[in-house]
């Protein structure tokens, strides 16, 4: 049998139908749900008098564009809009007879952290969400993606996705990393390396030691930014951290299930010589603490570099470098280290849970914020439940962060909680596109330890100097 | 879905690279639970200031460019997030063909459930095609999708490359989902062997 790699051989596990030009049927394994993607697809099946195939491997939570303050239960508090778009899911769920974990449920949180949280994700499924930090999920060795509404229609009702197979990448990230770099420094530094569609047409599967050494949180916040370098979906081969992880989750398989799964997934890894049609590597002692200066993730430097000069640049990268930097309002030349803030915000898919909070804290232990305005938003309910336990909670508290309830919050400023214009934010999240955070408002991307350092003394600050 | 067979029009030029999903129809549009009614909204943030007023300097406000059916686009277009609203703005607009080197994979993959054509050309055809989107309204392109051309207003023309089921589907406004119905019994016997493979799922 010819070698494979870990995407070969999870994608040859689900073809559930091949046509002469090579279009597949892909089956997929969970279809997860979220109240701003799926109503004009539920719409769509009910016009075409159609139901859901599986609702059993569908999974619904409402996050993007939910409240994260008190007495979010009650439709009132949210903006009628948003509401009308909760209810939908609400009905939704109800009507087609999906899993679905409402706002006054603990388990509430962001999707792609609930779906891992409960056991729902698991190694060797295809795992498909409108949505695209899908790719989240690639962390357990599961081929996941984002998909569009159409898309999303086309999986209730049939359980499968029409696709060609993508080609095979890998990244690997040698060696040990240095003190005070993260999970999320490597995201961004691989992002700064092949630039935002380096990754178009590929599947990433992420290797070498310093992939291996991150816990499964850090392994998520990875594979969560695939699709900011361009890529279909990003993969890690589950390991013995991957399976203790999983195992004992509400929906993990139990007893000779359990067995039964534990042997197939050990079989989920690349062969030695399977075919790569791009490979990347960084050696992990070279990668520092990072923060972007720009519009676009791949705008990514180490926190200890200066603005760049948009001439410094080729092709139609000079006018969009001159164009972020305007839009920034920095200036060429100028140190990252200088760059003041305004607000932080710690959360999001891709660094909300409680190892992040964890790193967050650590750095804000008896320190107070030096900015206007910074708040953590636990990626869900049980996460946040935890960081209280852990005592987490009271160290941002008297920080003087806000402490809020789960959901997607500032990432995308979906809800009320936005920036104002020309204001400067220290995010955790994934997009520093123009307006992301609200209308006018300015992001920089970077870990949580980073951004807590730039809470405490109000810039952009090397955490390494902290610690 | 519309049909699309051959198109001749307007093409405005966007030369910015990395345009993404956010700039094509930012967050606060994403709130409706309709397909319809977006293209108002269409590059909301680049096309209006803070009051609500038309930026007069915004390409698709330029009285040359109002009607433009066809965008020529740089590098990267349509990265960013999997929101279906950007498609379905730009259609709402009237924009049925996106001419660019590249495209993120889930827009891209959006376009054809929607009856818009993205086409990937090399970046000098791309330029050719951007100098003559910058002549204006009298400068029209031709988008012939059967024959995988586009037509620059001098009569130069460029070969594009295009998945022959997506090409098929497009051609023929052909549902997806019906499609994949015809299929059920390969999905039924999957799901079967499935079932024993890998009960856990």
């Amino acid at each position: 049998m010819s070698p494979k790699t870990l995407y070969d051989k999870i994608w040859d596990a689900h073809v559930a139908h091949e046509s002469d030009d090579g279009t597949c049927l892909l089956y997929i394994d969970r279809h997860l749900v979220h109240e701003v993607t799926s109503p004009q697809a539920f719409e769509g099946l009910r016009m075409a008098g159609r139901s859901v195939r599986a609702p059993d491997k569908t999974i619904a939570v409402p996050d993007h564009n939910v409240p994260t303050t008190p007495g979010r239960e009650d439709p009132k508090n949210m903006t009628e809009d948003s509401a009308i778009q909760v209810a939908a899911l609400d009905k939704n769920a109800k009507d087609f007879g999906i899993h679905y974990y409402p706002v006054s449920d603990v388990r509430q949180g962001i999707v792609h952290i609930v779906g891992p949280e409960q056991g729902w994700t698991l190694p060797g499924m295809t795992v498909v969400c409108g949505d695209s930090h899908t790719a989240t999920h690639g962390a357990f060795g599961a081929l996941a993606h984002g998909i569009g509404t159409s898309e999303v229609e086309h999986v209730l009702a049939t359980q499968t996705l029409i696709q060609k197979k993508s080609k095979n990448m890998k990244v690997e990230i040698t060696g040990k990393l240095r003190p005070g770099v993260t999970a999320k420094d490597i995201t961004l530094s691989v992002i700064g390396k092949t630039g935002t569609a380096g990754g178009t047409g590929y599947v990433i599967e992420y290797c070498g030691e310093a992939i291996r050494d991150l816990s499964m949180e850090g392994r998520m916040t990875v594979c969560n930014m695939a699709i900011e370098g361009g890529a279909r979906a990003g993969l890690i081969a589950p390991d013995e951290k991957t399976f203790e992880y999983v195992k004992g989750r509400p929906h993990a398989p139990k007893g000779a299930q359990w067995e039964a799964a534990l042997t197939w997934w050990k079989t989920l890894f690349s062969d030695e010589d399977a075919h790569w049609d791009k490979v990347i590597t960084i050696k992990g002692e070279d990668i520092a603490p990072v923060v972007t200066w720009g519009t676009s993730p791949e705008d990514v430097l180490p926190i200890t570099a200066e603005v760049p000069a948009p001439e410094s640049f080729e092709g139609g990268k000079v006018g969009a470098a001159k164009r972020s930097i305007e839009y920034m309002g920095l200036t060429p030349g100028q140190k990252l280290s200088d760059i003041e803030i305004d607000t932080v915000f710690i959360g999001s898919c891709t660094n909300g849970r409680i190892e992040d909070l964890r790193a967050a804290a650590e750095i804000l232990k008896g320190k107070k914020i030096a900015v206007k305005r910074a708040m953590v938003v636990p990626g869900s309910g049980l996460v946040r439940a935890q960081a209280e336990e852990e005592g987490l909670a009271d160290i941002f508290k008297e920080a003087g962060f806000e402490w809020r309830l789960a959901g997607c919050s500032m990432c995308l400023a979906m809800n009320p909680d936005q920036l104002a214009p020309g204001e400067r934010c220290a995010a955790t999240s994934n997009r520093n596109f123009e307006g992301r955070q609200g209308r006018g408002g300015r992001t920089h991307l970077m870990s949580p330890a980073m951004a807590a350092a730039a809470a405490i003394t109000g810039k952009l600050t090397d955490v390494r100097e902290m610690m | 879905m519309e049909k699309f067979e051959k198109l001749t029009g307007i093409a405005a030029p966007m030369p910015l690279v990395n345009i993404d999903t956010d700039m094509i129809i930012p967050k606060q549009f994403l709130k409706t639970i309709k397909r319809s009614g977006l293209g108002v909204n269409l590059f909301d943030e680049m096309r209006y200031d803070d009051a609500g007023n038309e930026i007069p300097d915004f390409v698709l406000n330029k009285p040359q460019y109002r009607d433009a059916e066809i965008l020529v686009a740089g590098d990267n277009f349509g990265c960013g997030s999997s929101r279906e609203h950007a498609p379905w703005a730009l259609k709402d607009f009237g924009i049925r063909s996106v001419i660019s080197t590249s495209f993120a994979d889930i827009f891209y993959n959006n376009c054809f459930k929607n009856g818009i054509l993205p086409i990937v050309l090399p970046k000098e055809a791309v330029e050719v095609l951007m100098k003559d989107a910058e002549k204006g309204s009298n400068a029209r392109m031709t988008v012939d999708l059967e024959n995988q051309t586009v037509t620059s207003s001098d009569g130069e023309s460029f070969s594009f490359e295009l998945d022959s089921f997506k090409k098929h589907c497009l051609m023929n406004g052909l549902d997806d989902i019906g499609l994949t119905m015809e299929k059920a019994s390969a999905i039924d016997s999957f799901e079967a062997q499935a079932s024993q493979a890998r009960p856990w799922v």
